[in-house]
């Protein structure tokens, strides 16, 4: 564990933690409303009539692939660009037209934007003193905020002398000092390794629970969204593809953006039946618990870790007859790739937990996967 | 392990440490070396010359050593006029060009990257014509019946042509154009390096336009800004030309005063001791500014 993420905290804080609940005050979020927003460049055509409402003190993840749109739109929130269309609203307040430094966001960047001519507590103060508070009053809330970052001993040190998991901190201290009733990140642990951007998924999360701001939370990284949010929006070529808490997003995708962005997935193409009980793909016949959707092009999303191997399949269980390519060991688990049909490949993800699972396959064996009715995923072909 | 063990394996990491601080310094020894024929270079060509400009402020008429040459600069008042007018002089074109050069930096950076690059071509194109040229087609400009006095007259701003040559003013005109590319281009280094992302994070906390520019931009450009009067201020001090043509003998710089005194003593001494007195005066100023502004402090972008 490095040094500066201890993640217990020492004995004897509890004092002290009281205290910093008190001092940074729980704020009266705001919700944030999005009414057909629309932004070109030029010829290309950022965000097409976007709507999205979030209620007051949600944390939601604008999630999509790069040029989808995530950016745009949290510029648009935030006023460092004006919507082509339709309109932003904070609370009830019309904020389109209102600048940026009239609309009292705290705000976090990819690359943290520290001021680096600027100490830690510096940096921290620097919402406060824009604000004209108090010598005494800011010096309290700096300490108290650095304390709830847990960098309260790094006051004094220049920013550029921290690591990346402390200048997000400091970031992050920065953004919240002023209890703004809306935070908005933009990436912020994008450039942070593996390790260090799972604990401060935690940590951010926990502080968004303490400080209760509405948090607008832009992210390429599907995990991370499942993770930290509230609710997620799937954004795909300027629109919102989905709207949903993650449990939503993760079990019931409502196209095949969302059903192939998020988790691990092989999609099937195939066609509704004539009595539309189950969808013909090359190959295999696939039921649905769920009734399919109104089309007859459909395409078939397949989970890889609620795949089964022929041992663990029952009487209503989907069979899909497929060859294994390959096995691969990854630690916790393992992948498995099937061709299935006319060279669809298929992924399989077994979990090593031990004393669990049927034998995996060997490569090159001829096996009968099967998928659960009730896990299989059918969206509308584009 | 045991005690003995442990007293051991601390000897011999001692050991290690001795070689490997020994071994650092043998490096720094080396790199050191390498710096020696640079530092052979401006022995030869700063150190040596100033040595013996020193050397012949003291020597007299006749080849003595005296102190005639320093005592004739104290009793002629002259001289220090002309080091006063010298440095105003170049304090006015310092100020002129921070302020145009810092305006005009800025304005480039916000451009597309091929408006970037013509832009500093234009600025750097002056740099292929030689400064006396430009001196005399300042002339042609500013003159009574020049180009700017004519079109002033003509759209009857003024009654009559205004004095703009043959003065200090005509003087600065010359040299803030000669110098604001020496300006342009340190700052504009030093605001390429600034992240925009700074700004942006400043009005996004809540800091009105201009509290960010001076509390995030400005910090963060005073390094080039600095690099920018100190180059431009050094380089005015040695001005002759411009002065000499657009000053219509009314503005003595020092470098013209050096000149007189080696024309009229045909003797070096008496122009040495006018460059070694000035030289010294510049350095004390230079140390008294230094006393109030750490250099280390604005180049860390802390000014």
């Amino acid at each position: 564990m490095n040094q500066d993420l201890p993640l217990r905290k020492q004995s004897g804080d509890v004092r002290r933690l009281a205290a910093e609940e008190a001092a940074v005050a729980h704020t009266q979020p705001l919700s944030i409303e999005i009414a057909g927003v629309s932004k070109s460049y030029e010829t290309f055509r950022a965000l097409d009539s976007v709507s999205l409402h979030l209620a007051a003190g949600e944390f939601v993840t604008l999630l999509g692939p790069s040029g989808s749109g995530k950016t745009t739109l949290l510029n648009i929130i935030a006023g460092f660009a004006r919507p082509d269309q339709g309109r932003v609203l904070f609370g009830q307040e019309d904020v389109t037209l209102r600048p940026v430094n009239k609309r009292e966001l705290g705000m976090v960047f990819q690359n943290y934007a520290l001021f680096p001519h600027m100490t830690v507590g510096e940096n921290v103060a620097f919402p406060l003193k824009v604000r004209r508070v108090g010598k005494q009053a800011i010096a309290e809330r700096v300490a108290a905020v650095l304390r709830l970052v847990r960098l309260d001993h790094l006051a004094e040190r220049s920013v550029t002398a921290l690591s990346g998991g402390q200048r997000q901190r400091v970031a992050l201290a920065r953004a919240v000092v002023f209890s703004p009733r809306i935070v908005l990140m933009d990436e912020p642990l994008s450039a942070l390794d593996k390790n260090l951007r799972e604990e401060m998924q935690v940590e951010i999360r926990q502080l968004h629970k303490k400080i209760g701001a509405t948090t607008v939370y832009v992210t390429h990284d599907q995990r991370e969204a499942l993770t930290m949010s509230d609710r997620i929006a799937v954004m795909n070529k300027g629109r919102i593809d989905q709207y949903g808490s993650p449990e939503e997003i993760y079990n019931a995708p409502t196209t095949t953006f969302s059903a192939q962005f998020i988790g691990e997935t092989t999609l099937l193409p195939g066609a509704a039946s004539d009595d539309r009980s189950h969808v013909v793909c090359d190959g295999c016949r696939i039921r649905s618990a769920k009734p399919l959707p109104d089309a007859r092009d459909l395409v078939v999303a397949l989970r890889a870790e609620r795949m089964l191997l022929p041992e663990e399949c029952g009487e209503t269980t989907n069979r899909i007859p497929s060859r294994i390519a390959d096995v691969i060991y990854q630690g916790d688990s393992m992948l498995v790739l099937a061709d299935v049909g006319s060279g669809q490949r298929l992924s399989i993800r077994r979990s090593l937990r031990v004393g669990l699972g049927a034998p995996l396959p060997a490569t090159g064996e001829q096996l009968m996967l099967g998928i659960d009715p009730a896990d299989v995923i059918v969206v509308r072909a584009n | 392990m045991t005690s003995a063990a442990w007293i051991e394996a601390g000897a011999i990491r001692e050991t290690r440490d001795r070689d490997v601080v020994q071994a650092e310094r043998r490096e720094q020894l080396m790199l050191a070396l390498l710096s020696l024929p640079a530092l052979a270079v401006m022995a030869a060509l700063l150190l040596v010359p100033m040595a013996w400009l020193l050397g012949l402020s003291f020597i007299g008429d006749d080849g003595s050593v005296t102190l005639a040459n320093y005592t004739r600069l104290f009793a002629d008042g002259s001289l220090f006029t002309s080091m006063a007018l010298t440095v105003q002089l170049a304090l006015g074109v310092t100020v002129i060009c921070a302020v145009l050069g810092y305006v005009l930096a800025y304005a480039i950076t916000l451009m597309p990257g091929w408006a970037q690059t013509l832009c500093l071509a234009l600025v750097a194109l002056p740099f292929w014509t030689s400064a006396l040229v430009r001196t005399y087609a300042w002339l042609v400009l500013l003159q009574r019946k020049g180009v700017v006095n004519k079109m002033l007259v003509a759209s009857d701003i003024v009654a009559e042509p205004l004095h703009l040559v043959h003065n200090l003013s005509g003087t600065m005109v010359g040299m803030v154009h000669i110098m604001l590319p020496f300006m342009v281009f340190p700052l504009y280094a030093g605001m390429r390096r600034i992240d925009g992302d700074l700004m942006r994070a400043a009005l996004a906390l809540g800091a009105p336009v201009f509290y960010a520019f001076r509390r995030v931009y400005l910090p963060q450009s005073l390094p080039g800004l600095v690099a920018g009067i100190v180059l431009v201020f050094v380089l005015s001090l040695g001005f002759y030309i411009t002065p000499a043509i657009l000053g219509g003998g009314k503005v003595m710089v020092i470098a013209m005063i050096i000149e007189r005194d080696v024309n009229l003593h045909l003797n070096w001494g008496p122009a040495s001791a006018v460059a070694i007195l000035f030289l010294v005066s510049v350095l004390g100023l230079f140390a008294a500014i230094g006393r109030f502004l750490s250099v280390e402090r604005i180049f860390q972008g802390r000014g």
